[in-house]
């Protein structure tokens, strides 16, 4: 499986990583390995086995509907780079 | 060409918990912005989500009301996509194996009944909220609904008109209040609904492109916003076009729905199970334990009120609609002590009417199924015409005491002496020999001026069966 350069730009696009043109070849090749051993995996018979959802052989523990959380606004708004009426200011997403 | 419409819906029902779904901050309305963001909500590192019981006791309870099966095994997965109100970079859902799987619903229209598939049902956390102007050309976010937990309910593509899908829309509302896992409350975004619509020509087995509408925050504007997609697919169709798959926004101010730019559109979520979470496992004890808690579902009570009540299914459909109001109606009839169609009547007509012109919901309501019973045993006896009663009835919503003390201040009691009535018809009969004559040369129709005049004379209260006896006595 050989991942074309608008593969790369396209997942590179959705996990928000910017790549330089120089590097795209390099990850096309990458990437493309991982996913032929993806194929290679693939021939196993896997019919009859229940896909794993978490490597541990545990279950979820839940928790009672309470509410513990104080409001912590001040302490996270400190370290966000801009705030305004309580807000958390963020470069506009509609134009 | 005759077009057929397909409809799906995808509801979105805000569980009623107290804390969000993964994690121990409250998900009250409307608290100042992120005062109710915690660590968690917020995604900061280092931080594990905990999955609340009671959100699985709710999404249990809605699938065992729907016939569904709740599976015993669910697992989480993260839907990824950039957005600032998502501060994680992915929305903690679940994608192959959900919670609830395989229900069915029935809706009643125009005295059909029909089945709507229900194909599955799903747990998922809320977005955070963006507020779009006045911040010096940035977006301002509040997280404090960020982490609130969603039951996402997937219809099956059953639906084959807008009245339809409203039908099936309310009748997963009233499910979901009946049961107390939601409060329903459409302004408040606690019930939303996204609908994919497509259309094909009558006849034809594969579905059309669909479009998926979204922004739909009330009954009216689902109906509206289909109807005007549907309609804009058709033309297009018919005009040599093809229908995109793609997602509308529905614009109620202009009544209609326009695709989302690309940049508000992504598609491609790279879903895989969240290794944050574990699977979560559920037992015939646990299913069955909340198989206990079910209350009478609006289904059962209903054909309940047609046996016991003798009422229509129409009727029975309307007062079952709500918990709240299936309450009123049983506590009124206990109240009255008969007649439960005269009870439903006055439900459904004058209160209604009233509540409806005041806004008012039925818990609101000034009169009280007590005080309404009052009134409408004075029916049953016939202290008071049917006609008197609406005068009464004013009175009681003004708050001017109960119904026989109204009765008895306004001087309201029905007239059934037939000496006192007799006394007026013979006065009407004498003071208009004109129409006396009329009437017995023919003119069946001054029948009615009669019962007028001495229903006049009588200011309404003469009993209206004596009256025309004893008029077709005499004339």
């Amino acid at each position: 499986m050989s991942l074309s350069k608008t593969d790369v730009e396209k997942i590179a696009h959705l996990a928000r990583i910017s790549l330089s043109a120089d590097d795209i070849p390099r990850y096309a090749e990458n990437l493309s390995n991982i996913l032929d051993l993806v194929e290679e995996m693939n021939q196993v018979e896997t019919a009859h086995i229940t896909p794993m959802a978490h490597p541990l052989e545990a279950i979820a523990r839940l928790r009672d509907d309470t509410v513990t959380e104080t409001d912590q606004r001040v302490a996270f708004q400190n370290i966000a780079p801009q705030v305004e009426a309580g807000l958390y200011l963020v470069p506009k997403v509609i134009e | 060409m005759e077009w057929e419409t397909v409809i799906g819906l995808e509801i979105h029902a805000q569980l009623a918990t107290k804390s969000k779904i993964f994690s121990a901050a409250a998900t009250e309305y409307g608290a100042a912005p992120n005062t109710q963001a915690c660590a968690i909500d917020l995604g900061l590192p280092g931080v594990l989500p905990v999955l609340n019981a009671e959100a699985v006791n709710m999404a249990t309870k809605f699938g065992l009301a729907v016939g569904a099966n709740v599976a015993k095994r669910s697992v989480f997965a993260r839907k990824n996509y950039f957005y600032p109100d998502l501060p994680k970079g992915y929305q903690i859902s679940q994608f192959e194996l959900p919670i609830v799987e395989r229900g069915e619903t029935e809706v009643e229209l125009d005295g059909d009944t029909k089945v709507i598939g229900i194909t599955r049902a799903h747990l998922e956390e809320d977005a955070g909220k963006s507020l779009h102007e006045d911040f010096s050309g940035m977006s301002g976010i509040d997280l404090n609904r960020a982490g609130t937990p969603l039951l996402e309910i997937v219809s099956e593509p059953d639906m084959r008109s807008a009245k339809e899908a409203i039908a099936y829309m309310k009748k997963i509302h009233s499910i979901v209040r009946y049961l107390e896992i939601c409060d329903g409350n459409m302004q408040e975004g606690s019930f939303r609904c996204d609908a994919n619509v497509s259309v094909r020509p009558k006849g034809q087995k594969e579905f059309g492109t669909r479009a998926e509408l979204k922004n739909l925050n009330s009954f009216r504007f689902v109906e509206r916003a289909i109807n005007f997609e549907v309609d804009r697919q058709i033309d297009l169709i018919e005009s040599g076009g093809t229908v995109l798959q793609e997602t509308r926004l529905y614009d109620a101010d202009k009544g209609e729905t326009r695709p989302m730019r690309s940049k508000e559109e992504a598609n491609d979520y790279r879903y895989f199970p969240d290794p944050d979470l574990l699977p979560v496992i559920l037992d015939d004890t646990f299913i069955e334990s909340i198989r206990a808690t079910l209350p009478e579902l609006p289904d059962e009570k209903k054909h309940r009120f047609i046996k016991d009540y003798e009422l229509s299914t129409y009727d029975a459909g309307v007062l079952t609609s709500s918990r709240e109001l299936a309450h009123y109606y049983e506590a009124l009839v206990k109240g009255v002590g008969s007649n439960p169609k005269l009870c439903a009547n006055w439900m459904m007509g004058d209160l209604a009417a009233s509540l409806n012109k005041n806004n008012l919901d039925i818990n609101d309501s000034p009169v009280t199924a007590d005080i309404l019973a009052g009134m409408l045993k004075r029916i049953e006896d016939k202290t008071i015409s049917g006609k008197i009663a609406k005068q009464v009835f004013e009175a009681l919503w003004a708050g001017e005491g109960d119904a026989d003390a109204i009765i008895e201040a306004k001087g309201l009691k029905q007239v059934t002496d037939s000496g006192a009535i007799e006394a007026v018809v013979d006065d009407i009969i004498s003071n208009n020999p004109k129409q006396v004559e009329d009437y017995r040369g023919g003119k069946d129709k001054l029948f009615g001026f009669f019962v007028g005049q001495v229903m006049k004379a009588t200011k309404g209260k003469a009993n209206p069966a004596q009256v025309n006896e004893l008029l077709k006595k005499k004339l």
